[in-house]
């Protein structure tokens, strides 16, 4: 059967987890390239972990655009025009303009880039300049296309970049596709920006003692959001039973349970994907493929009942 | 005093493992996790007695509908999609994305809108069998994580005066933004876990970059090392050309997790990933005592 969705949105699938290492990247790498495959739909990976962008090293795209991305930060215009009225240093919440000896200065690396000070300063003493935030690059690979972003180092923010990398997402993403969005990992703001950005989520967790502390972190910071959840649980062992029964608790789907395999560390050490570890790998990512594309549906579904 | 921060490119290649078990190790040391976004080193440490404060940071602006008259000035000016329209003349402010930034207070027309301070979570010292524990947890989808990692190295600076310890031992935090900025300036040594894969090496690089930049010595543990002995072998020439010192070679074991599971540090479990560890222990504590810097490019 083939799959038409005409004049229909694509999915917006975030794959995200409480902590790095538990193989987010492992499954989005391995979505992202049975994906079309899988559903018949063009698909677009996006990589959102732009403090350590990795989706790359395992799909290997080629790059076709690469351009900077950049904040508005206040640059001091005329010092001379400063009227010294102190509203820019008083209005700044992050300590990055203050007055001295009647001149106004700026740490442009402190700048959340909220605009304020421009907009307060009677005398245009202040003007926008900008600073990098780091690199977007667009791509595509045999079987998707690719986004990501890639955090300057010494770029003390992330989520400026990931909603520039977001923006650019809307702006690119043909309406029919379907997305993977590689979320960094975590649960603070820079998780939450992203997954904002999704309509729905994925889990991805790992059965230790660790991981279940992490997982039971992701679900309290991402249920409030209100989107589709489910789980793929990633190195099964003794912990399993646990997070199955923590997973029933929430009344979140276990969409996917991948083996503590060593083949697949060593197939994941070489930089090859998780679907070309073994048949039955290739055949649980395509059941996770076609169960993620009706998990919208099937938590209205759940919903309702 | 010599403050030493574990560090790891990427993710899941071992970080708090390693902490904890340099921490059943240490003799007189403050123990600290500034991974305060997914803190996990407690489970390991089981810290008891814990002295609780709330961490307030920064603040929330929240509309007064009773004084809005929907002007629209607020949403026009707020740069991070914070505020939208609750009817047809009334916003609301989504505290999930409020940076905090004082703009609609200021502009707003009819000073309806308040800012009060935010709290975001909150900050522990604890005892554990291994020494004092200065630990903390962040709200989910909260910001100032460089504000709480700040404030627990100067919690656990105090505590180190105030008890006469004589090293201070980090879980540091993870990626290479703001968090992990907080918790290695001014440290006197960063070990980096890391592991023999794409993104392992791939993460490394950047963050050893980022130590370079402040300047903090750094040394590498590789985890994992037999897992692919070619990538391994590059790892090593690229620290031995940079001047970082291998501490350590840890094999890839299930002790990890079977250690983890029971709840015990890698050195309390035993088994020849003890041993490994020993080893390196000994050799990040000649190096966090060396004078800085210690970079010496052949
Ligand atoms: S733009 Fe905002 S954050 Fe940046 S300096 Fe001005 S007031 Fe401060
Ligand atoms: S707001 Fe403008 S005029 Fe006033 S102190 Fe700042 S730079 Fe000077
Ligand atoms: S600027 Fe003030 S009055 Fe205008 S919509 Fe916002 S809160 Fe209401
Ligand atoms: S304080 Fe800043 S971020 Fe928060 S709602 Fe107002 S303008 Fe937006």
């Amino acid at each position: 059967m083939v799959i038409t969705r005409a004049g229909k949105k694509g999915l917006r699938l975030a794959i995200a987890s409480g902590k790095g290492g538990t193989g987010k990247t492992t499954v989005t790498a391995a979505l992202a390239s049975i994906w079309s495959q899988a559903l018949c739909r063009p698909v677009l990976a996006v990589d959102c972990d732009v403090e350590e962008p990795n989706l790359h090293l395992f799909l290997r795209p080629v790059i076709r655009r690469a351009e900077t991305a950049k904040l508005e930060v206040p640059m001091v215009a005329e010092a001379a025009l400063c009227a010294d009225c102190g509203a820019c240093r008083e209005l700044c919440q992050f300590g990055a303009v203050t007055v001295m000896a009647g001149k106004p200065l700026v740490f442009p690396e402190m700048c959340h880039g909220c605009g304020g000070c421009l907009a307060v300063c009677p005398t245009g003493a202040l003007v926008a300049g900008s600073r990098e935030l780091g690199r977007i690059e667009e791509g595509a690979t045999e079987t998707a296309g690719y986004l990501a972003g890639r955090l300057r180092i010494g770029e003390a923010q992330s989520p400026p970049l990931i909603r520039a990398v977001l923006a650019r997402l809307a702006r690119i993403a043909e309406p029919a596709a379907d997305v993977l969005i590689d979320a960094p990992p975590g649960v603070s703001c820079p998780a939450v920006t992203t997954v904002s950005g999704a309509d729905a989520v994925l889990l991805v967790a790992e059965p230790t003692p660790f991981g279940i502390h992490d997982f039971e972190l992701a679900v309290e910071a991402f249920t409030p959001l209100g989107k589709p959840m489910a789980v793929a649980i990633n190195r099964s062992g003794p912990g399993t039973p646990e997070l199955l029964a923590l997973c029933r608790g929430h009344n979140l789907p276990v969409l996917a349970e991948i083996a503590n395999d060593r083949v697949v560390a060593e197939t994941y050490a070489r930089g090859g994907l998780l679907h070309e570890a073994g048949a039955h790998y290739r055949a649980a990512c395509f059941a996770l493929a076609r169960s993620l594309a009706e998990l919208p549906q099937t938590a209205r579904e759940a919903a309702h009942a | 005093m010599p403050e030493i921060v574990v560090l790891s490119g990427k993710g899941g290649a071992g970080k708090t493992s390693v902490t904890a078990a340099f921490a059943a190790m240490s003799r007189n040391a403050v123990l600290c996790d500034l991974d305060v976004d997914a803190p996990d080193l407690h489970i390991l440490l089981a810290p008891r007695n814990s002295r609780r404060e709330p961490f307030v940071a920064g603040h929330l602006a929240a509309i007064d509908p009773a004084r809005c008259d929907g002007c629209g000035e607020c949403a026009a000016r707020c740069r991070y999609g914070a505020v939208s329209a609750a009817d047809r003349d009334r916003f609301v402010i989504n505290p999930a994305h409020c940076e905090g930034c004082k703009v609609c207070v200021v502009l707003c027309p009819r000073q309806a809108i308040l800012f009060t301070p935010r709290t975001c979570g909150v900050s522990a010292v604890s005892d554990t069998r291994f020494g004092p524990f200065v630990h903390a947890r962040l709200d989910p989808g909260a910001e100032n994580s460089g504000r709480l990692v700040a404030l627990l190295r100067q919690k656990a600076k105090a505590l180190a005066k105030e008890q006469g310890r004589d090293l201070i031992l980090a879980d540091g935090a993870p990626g290479i933004a703001c968090p992990v900025v907080s918790s290695i300036t001014g440290a006197s040594l960063a070990v980096l876990v890391t592991e023999p894969t794409p993104s392992g090496s791939h993460d490394l690089g950047r963050v050893a970059t980022l130590c370079d930049h402040f300047k903090l010595p750094t040394a590498v543990l590789l985890n994992k090392a037999d897992l692919n002995a070619d990538e391994a072998a590059r790892i090593e020439d690229a620290c031995r050309d940079a001047g970082r010192p291998i501490v350590g070679r840890l094999p890839y074991s299930p002790d990890v997790t079977a250690a983890m599971a029971a709840r015990q540090t890698l050195p309390e479990y035993g088994g020849p990933l003890a041993e490994a560890l020993a080893e390196a222990w000994a050799n990040v504590l000649n190096l966090a005592a060396a004078p800085k810097p210690q970079r010496n490019p052949f």
